[in-house]
């Protein structure tokens, strides 16, 4: 078992109280696998990536553990976290432009990074893995303002990467792309797991379809808690969460007309989460809820590997 | 309704304009009363100065735009019919004011002497239209209202002018996958009162399920245009081959874009002038020569 979230919690300190955003979530990722993570915005998918590296200061570790290879990460320690971040767990952000250090080449930027890790850099080493997302070698001696999006995207995937960590979290790293690169990255980020270069990952987006492509296990999020965890093939053909029937059924397909088959949104909002509403938090917007509702569902596997917090699944 | 004939817009870049850059080439269609076109390509296509242009944001290099025959004049009277609705409703709006003051804005400039209430009564009706809850977003402030909220009450401000013609530019890309939709449903419906729109994404499948034709952009110039069953079931061109090929879909493996290695209305595309670089391969499908312009190298 590569990581195993148990239960945690994650709030965010504001002047008007604390922000639920991330309120008991358990979850695994075995060796190999790829989690897709995706959910509305506010769902906090992005609150749990970061939990997972690094919490900014207005975050607060309020309970739950993280345990990836056997060992717990320390991720209220700030400090602690140090020796994990980089060998044992990486991130790609979402905007890699400002991940890149623009007064530097790439090459030398590299070189500096590692040495602030007490590591040497193997330029054979670099110089394939660049040849395996598809970049010319050239692009060491470049500066970051010369490569394109998709480039520079797929130049902070080899950085990350480099000491080969066991957990890669991809947080949106395709939203800001075309869908050409968009596949070229994607496909760069499969290759990575068939090649060991990392364990496990968990791949964080907005876009379901997307997502279907690359993940083993699709999981969805809603208000700071899990609706429903799944392969990604019965995620996407029978999923059980009210939830996300209607959000698989609010995506278009390319060939899809609205004179065909009329896609339906879902009316209303998400719950503030300053002081979320007590029981289901997607009851105010569920077209079968009712008055069971107001009792927290538990998080229950109705078939191997598909968990749902659902009442009604 | 609209009316572009081989528009053309060049910048001027460098240290003293020395360069020029060619952001839209020779692009001609047209869109009807009462029709969604979909604009479709990736990022520096050209895509959003040409809806810039026929919202006389900026001014056209060469070639003509026209709205109902008549060229694009800014000004009070112009953005009486035309109206443009951007990507980002959160900076559309003053946040220290209620929303709902875009209406009131509206009135201010363009209908002056109607009464109050009228007016009241005037905006109700546009926020119903728009299939929004008055009751629920009147007198909120940005802030407590969604993405699609805001985005919905911008199409109604442009509804309370004498709307014609509405310039969609990546309206949806910034909102939820389970409200954009409710967006998209209101501009297929806001058709049938014969209201044009140009709906500008980079997003295949949304303009795919929203166009009655659809124009496919490459570097400023058009590649392919046509009925959108047409140029989504039966792309002609290699450019548009593969952008369909890459698109992600929910319940099928991503597709390899078959190679074209010659262009089969190459003889066709002798006359450059007159259609401006396209072929008609079938009535009202448009393509370009696959041969001219070289876009099976890497464009990522």
């Amino acid at each position: 078992m590569s990581l195993t979230v148990t239960d945690l919690r994650v709030f965010y300190r504001t002047l008007r109280g604390e922000v639920r955003a991330l309120d008991g979530v358990s979850f695994a990722v075995a060796d190999g696998e790829i989690l897709g993570l995706a959910g509305e915005s506010g769902c906090g998918k992005t609150t749990l990536g970061k939990s997972l590296i690094r919490l900014d200061g207005r975050m607060r570790h309020a309970g739950g553990t993280v345990e990836l290879d056997g060992r717990e990460l320390p991720i209220a320690d700030d400090r602690a976290m140090n020796a994990f971040r980089f060998r044992e767990v990486a991130l790609v952000p979402q905007y890699s432009m400002s991940a890149l250090n623009p007064t530097r080449k790439i090459g030398r930027m590299v070189g500096e990074l590692l040495r602030s890790r007490g590591e040497t850099l193997d330029r054979a080493k670099l110089g394939s893995r660049l040849d395996q997302v598809g970049l010319p070698r050239e692009v060491l001696d470049r500066y970051p303002i010369e490569l394109s999006g998709g480039m520079k995207q797929r130049v902070v995937m080899v950085i990350s990467t480099l000491l080969d960590p066991s957990l890669l979290i991809a947080d949106e790293i395709t939203s800001a792309l075309d869908v050409s690169t968009q596949k070229a990255v994607a496909r760069a980020l499969l290759g990575f797991r068939d090649a060991g270069h990392v364990r496990s990952m968990v791949f964080i987006t907005h876009d379901l379809a997307l997502t279907s492509r690359i993940a083993d296990t699709i999981m969805v999020m809603y208000a700071g808690r899990l609706a429903e965890k799944a392969p990604a093939k019965v995620m996407t053909e029978q999923p059980r969460h009210p939830y996300t029937r209607m959000l698989v059924n609010a995506l278009p397909e390319v060939g899809a007309r609205h004179t065909g088959r009329r896609l339906t949104g879902i009316a209303g909002s998400p719950p503030s989460l300053l002081d979320p509403p007590p029981g289901c938090r997607f009851r105010g917007r569920c077209p079968l809820a009712d008055d069971g509702c107001a009792e927290q569902p538990p998080v229950a596997e109705v078939a191997p590997g598909h968990h749902v917090a659902c009442w009604k699944a | 309704m609209l009316t572009l004939d081989n528009v053309t817009k060049t910048y001027r870049t460098g240290a003293l304009g020395g360069k020029a850059v060619t952001a839209v080439d020779r692009v001609s269609f047209d869109v009807r009363a009462g029709e969604v076109v979909s604009l479709i390509g990736e990022s520096g296509s050209g895509k959003s100065t040409i809806g810039r242009m026929i919202l006389g944001l900026t001014p056209v290099t060469g070639g003509s735009i026209t709205v109902a025959g008549t060229p694009v004049r800014p000004g009070r009277a112009y953005y009486r019919s035309v109206q443009g609705v951007f990507q980002d409703p959160f900076s559309c709006y003053n946040p220290i004011f209620k929303a709902d003051r875009v209406f009131r804005l509206i009135k201010e400039t363009y209908h002056p002497a109607v009464p109050e209430d009228e007016w009241a009564e005037r905006v109700r009706a546009a926020v119903c239209d728009v299939r929004l809850n008055p009751g629920e977003v009147l007198g909120k402030y940005p802030h407590q209202l969604s993405g699609g909220q805001l985005q919905r009450m911008l199409i109604a401000r442009a509804l309370l002018l004498d709307l014609k013609l509405l310039v969609a530019d990546e309206i949806t890309s910034m909102l939820d996958a389970s409200t954009r939709v409710d967006v998209l449903n209101l501009l297929a419906d806001l058709k049938a009162r014969g209201l044009a729109v140009l709906y500008v994404t980079h997003d295949l499948a949304l303009g795919a399920y929203l166009a009655e034709r659809t124009v496919v952009l490459w570097r400023g110039a058009v590649v392919e245009r046509g009925p959108t069953e047409q140029v989504f079931g039966d792309p002609l061109h290699p450019y548009t081959r593969r952008l369909l090929a890459a698109v992600p879909r929910l319940h099928a493996p991503w597709e390899e874009a078959p190679e074209v290695r010659s262009c089969l209305y190459h003889d066709k595309h002798h006359d450059m002038g007159a259609t401006g670089g396209l072929a008609e391969a079938t009535p009202g499908h448009f393509v370009a020569c696959a041969r001219l312009s070289d876009c099976q190298g890497d464009v990522s």
